[in-house]
């Protein structure tokens, strides 16, 4: 089976800056691969070379056995769903064009459109009589961040990228979306990859876990071969888990 | 007021208010479309913005007088008066549709990117309605100002109240001066209401 997203030797510098080294790893169709890494580590980079935001300076990122430099990024940006923290929901548009965007993008029906919104935004939790309307500015930033989320969604993309999603959200609403992230998975499974510093969050949504730092793939595991690591970097971020949890 | 001059008045007026109109449109047309150009050429952007600039710090006065020896576009009458006001319309419209666009949440826009928009959906879906009200207020700076400098049309021959004006400076007649004054800055007031009711009805209902 041909890996969904794949890295070859990638390494990634903007101006003069090197960001990624020698980036090697491959994610499996409907694997969920969470990036884990310090600020400035090169995982958001990463996210956006699979979505031809960025192109490598050398190597080759492919994404459904394709280079992305060989393909047409407007074709292959609207297969992938993509999610930030900041969201970057369009402040002009109500909830229901915001998560119908990219099927309208891609021409389908106002029918059909009008039917995938009110699915997914019942799936994230938000009944579509009561947002569908409204515009960003009235929604709580967890009640954006789920209509990020349906948004991604929307085209049924193969797909999904997430970029700390819920990285600027309090911790209860944090551990709400997590559980509703999990819950959608086992629903349809999609190939993921999910970029955090938050530990915790990396253990308890990755199949798989890959660790950079300073633009290096430090170690790439399952969240049970993570726990068992004794030193570097690994340590230094299980040491955060066992700090703040009380027991 | 004798009745000559009412007829006077009301003729002078209007052809004020179409001096203001024709320079802003023609420099809306012109400042628009460069402002969008500029938000994606940032070494273009500094240069021409200089330009604008330069063209903003020519007392008025002097710009009349230095178009009129001017072949083709240059000359006594209308014309002539057009241009100028169509130069000093420029910088704020292009300023306004700059900042409007520059002024885009980040995040909006690197999200409508990975969304795969085309770049001229970014445009057209985004950027445009999001940055309407700043380049309306660009219009509205230059509509305003625009009105007082059209009074030194008369200066070249182009009409308008300065003509009132003018001939009230010449002949020591302060009723004269004030009756294209007033109009003009009546003209300005009105102007300067009307299109922030417009840009107050078209920003965000969000």
């Amino acid at each position: 089976m041909t890996a969904a997203v794949e890295f070859i030797d990638v390494s990634c510098r903007i101006g003069n800056q090197p960001i990624l080294r020698n980036l090697n790893l491959s994610v499996a169709p409907g694997e969920t691969l969470v990036l884990l890494g310090r600020s400035g580590s090169g995982k958001t980079t990463a996210l956006k070379l699979i979505n031809a935001l960025l192109f490598p300076s050398e190597g080759e990122v492919r994404v459904n056995g394709a280079a992305t430099v060989s393909q047409d990024p407007i074709r292959l940006r609207r297969q992938v769903g993509y999610v930030i923290q900041d969201v970057g929901l369009f402040p002009h548009f109500t909830i229901g064009r915001n998560v119908g965007l990219v099927p309208e993008l891609q021409g389908w029906a106002p029918g059909r459109i009008r039917e995938r919104v009110k699915e997914l935004l019942e799936t994230v939790g938000l009944p579509e009589s009561e947002f569908s309307h409204r515009y960003p500015r009235q929604l709580s930033g967890g009640q954006r961040q789920r209509v990020g989320i349906a948004r991604a969604l929307a085209a049924d993309p193969a797909i999904l990228l997430l970029d700390e999603p819920f990285g600027a959200l309090d911790p209860v609403t944090r551990i709400e979306l997590q559980d509703h992230f999990l819950a959608l998975r086992s629903l349809t499974p999609k190939t993921t990859v999910f970029v955090t510093h938050d530990v915790q969050e990396a253990l308890r949504l990755g199949t798989k876990i890959g660790l950079l730092n300073e633009g290096r793939l430090e170690l790439l595991t399952t969240p049970k071969g993570f726990l068992s690591q004794k030193g570097g970097v690994a340590a230094q971020f299980l040491a955060c888990l066992s700090t703040g949890e009380v027991r | 007021m004798s009745p000559a001059l009412v007829q006077d008045l009301i003729t002078l007026t209007i052809e004020h208010i179409f001096l203001v109109v024709i320079s802003v449109f023609i420099a809306a047309l012109i400042a628009i479309p460069a402002g969008i150009l500029l938000s994606r050429r940032q070494p273009l952007r500094r240069w021409l913005l200089g330009l604008t600039n330069i063209v903003q710090t020519i007392p008025s006065l002097a710009l009349f007088g230095f178009l009129i020896p001017i072949p083709w576009i240059g000359g006594i009458g209308k014309r002539t008066a057009i241009l100028a006001l169509v130069l000093y319309a420029l910088l704020p419209i292009v300023r306004g549709t700059l900042t409007g666009i520059l002024g885009i949440d980040r995040a909006v826009r690197e999200s409508a990117v990975a969304m795969g928009m085309t770049p001229k959906q970014l445009l057209w879906m985004v950027e445009m309605p999001l940055a309407v009200p700043v380049i309306l207020s660009g219009i509205r700076v230059a509509t305003v100002t625009s009105v007082g400098t059209a009074t030194i049309a008369a200066a070249i021959g182009g009409g308008g109240l300065g003509v009132f004006i003018f001939r009230g400076i010449a002949s020591v007649d302060s009723t004269l001066l004030l009756a294209g004054a007033v109009p003009a800055a009546f003209i300005a007031l009105v102007s300067d209401g009307g299109l922030g009711w417009i840009e107050r009805r078209l920003s965000p209902a969000y």
